[in-house]
């Protein structure tokens, strides 16, 4: 189980979030241009990462407001929390092999 | 050329305490090039290897493994085989696999203790008795035997099951997939080791892929622990690793990699000789014949690499399984784990030709790979011998998730993810 810091409410049980996936993807500005093969690229692939993950939760059972967290996928450490549309802290890589 | 196992071998061999069983295969190092190199020594891995020098007659092989065979999801699921998928194309691909496992244990000289002891997927409300009839026709018209018990007939044939499950999960009835079962993983990797090894495959344990030597848009060898392989094709099986596969070659998939758990309990006297499914409570529970129950359970909802997985999902389904079973709630449980599952966004799994050339990968099978191991194999190792895909995987391809062709069997495969 998580123990994931709301930046609103502070920290809360991992059961009280939702996940919503990879941070920082944005949505095409001009759709009506992109071919499939961008289309692709934004609605299914992903980066997976073993080690840093920058990803979106919610605080569903709580404030319901969304925020970014960055985590290590290996070790589950959170590493910062920090709010929707600003660029993630600087943060040494993590390298599993 | 091993020995071939038989009751004479057996036989023999308790004359001798057991103590001269050879080699069940070759411990090998790398040589400088093999014509096929395939990264992953799991069961799908093992599969494709054997098939290829089988049916493809291409011998030059290696299976490089960072850690041991089947340490991987191969002993982590919880070996339920089955084929009652809902389209046609994964029909066809798990139909496949199916009729494989039916001759493996003869074909490989191995037993793999199948055993086709019927497997149930419950229906707990109105909706989901619609979707398991449509599935059942489905199946039918696919050729898969498949059929609909009654809430009565489920408790005959499952005398321990609470049909009112507490008044939390009544069960209203089920399909039934007959030639359905379980069989022994681990055995399946060493069974197909063992025969793969004797065709010629070299299998090399205890070797880390660091990367790959591509050249001109072909990939030309493995950059491993144990120094530079070349190859004239690779194939990557590395299941929840496929991202960081596929990130080394250059390109991205869509899938997302996430524990799933499963739980065994105390041995205890035979009590359950089936399989019992429940997609909707997140709840598999089979017994295994040193007596386990075991216990399958759902995905964390977030990406993760340790081979745990969150205790709110364990809770989850030892909930609907106590009380699903009311008579396991005092059942002390042994172990638990966690194995790390590619999961697509259709829920079907990728065998494809990748952007490099030479360069296959077999991935996406989520929650459910195990019962397609035979099938995944075949299919993959005809996609790397003939540089193109088999009609039965053609739809599976990487491409799908540009063109919009999607396969999607959320309901099938059972775990929502």
């Amino acid at each position: 189980m998580l123990q994931i810091s709301c930046p609103h409410c502070g920290p809360r049980a991992e059961s009280e979030f939702s996940y919503g996936g990879e941070a920082h993807i944005e949505r095409p500005k001009d759709p009506a241009a992109l071919s499939d093969a961008e289309w692709a690229e934004f609605v299914f692939l992903r980066d997976n990462p073993k080690g840093l993950v920058l990803e979106r939760w919610n605080h569903a059972l709580g404030c319901r407001r969304w925020f970014n967290v960055a985590r290590d996928s290996v070790s589950y450490e959170i590493l910062a929390v920090y709010p929707m549309g600003s660029p993630p802290p600087a943060l040494e890589p993590r390298r599993y092999v | 050329m091993s020995p071939r196992y038989s009751v004479f071998s057996l036989l023999r061999n308790a004359l001798s305490y057991h103590e001269n069983w050879q080699q069940a295969w070759r411990a090998a190092e790398p040589r400088e090039r093999y014509d096929v190199v395939i990264v992953g020594g799991g069961g799908h891995g093992l599969a494709t290897a054997y098939y290829l020098a089988k049916l493809h007659g291409i011998r030059s092989v290696a299976v490089i493994e960072r850690g041991w065979l089947g340490g991987g999801n191969t002993g982590r699921n919880t070996t339920i085989v089955r084929s009652n998928y809902l389209w046609d194309q994964s029909a066809a691909l798990y139909e496949q696999a199916l009729k494989l496992w039916e001759g493996l244990s003869q074909d490989l000289n191995y037993n793999v203790m199948f055993s086709q002891r019927g497997v149930l997927n419950l229906a707990h409300n109105q909706h989901d008795l619609r979707e398991t009839w449509r599935r059942i026709n489905a199946n039918r018209l696919n050729g898969i035997d498949s059929e609909f018990l009654t809430a009565q007939q489920v408790k005959e044939m499952v005398p321990i099951i609470d049909l009112r499950a507490g008044g939390r999960y009544p069960v209203l009835g089920a399909s039934l997939q007959r030639r359905g079962g379980t069989a022994r993983h681990d055995a399946v990797a060493w069974g197909y080791a063992r025969a793969a090894s004797d065709l010629g495959v070299d299998i090399i344990q205890e070797c880390p892929v660091n990367g790959f030597r591509i050249e001109n848009g072909k990939v030309t060898g493995v950059e491993t622990g144990k120094g530079f392989i070349a190859a004239g094709k690779v194939g990557i099986v590395t299941a929840g690793h496929s991202s960081v596969m596929a990130n080394m070659a250059g390109f991205r998939l869509p899938v997302q990699s996430v524990p799933l758990q499963a739980l065994v309990s105390e041995p205890v006297k035979p009590v359950i000789d089936t399989v019992v499914m429940s997609g909707a409570v997140h709840a598999y529970i089979s017994q295994s014949d040193k007596g386990e129950l075991v216990i399958g359970a759902g995905v964390d909802h977030y990406i993760g690499y340790g081979q745990r997985g969150s205790l709110p999902v364990t809770e989850e389904t030892i909930a609907a399984v106590c009380e699903l079973f009311p008579l396991f709630r005092r059942m002390r449980m042994l172990r638990q784990w966690g194995g790390i599952v590619d999961t697509c966004p259709d829920a079907s799994p990728i065998l494809s030709k990748t952007p490099v050339q030479h360069l296959y990968i077999n991935c996406g099978w989520g929650t459910g790979g195990f019962k397609a191991t035979p099938g995944s194999g075949w299919a993959f190792a005809h996609t790397i011998a003939k540089d193109e895909p088999h009609e039965l995987n053609a739809a599976f391809s990487l491409d799908r998730f540009r063109s919009g062709f999607l396969i999607d069997e959320h309901g099938a495969a059972a775990v929502a993810h």
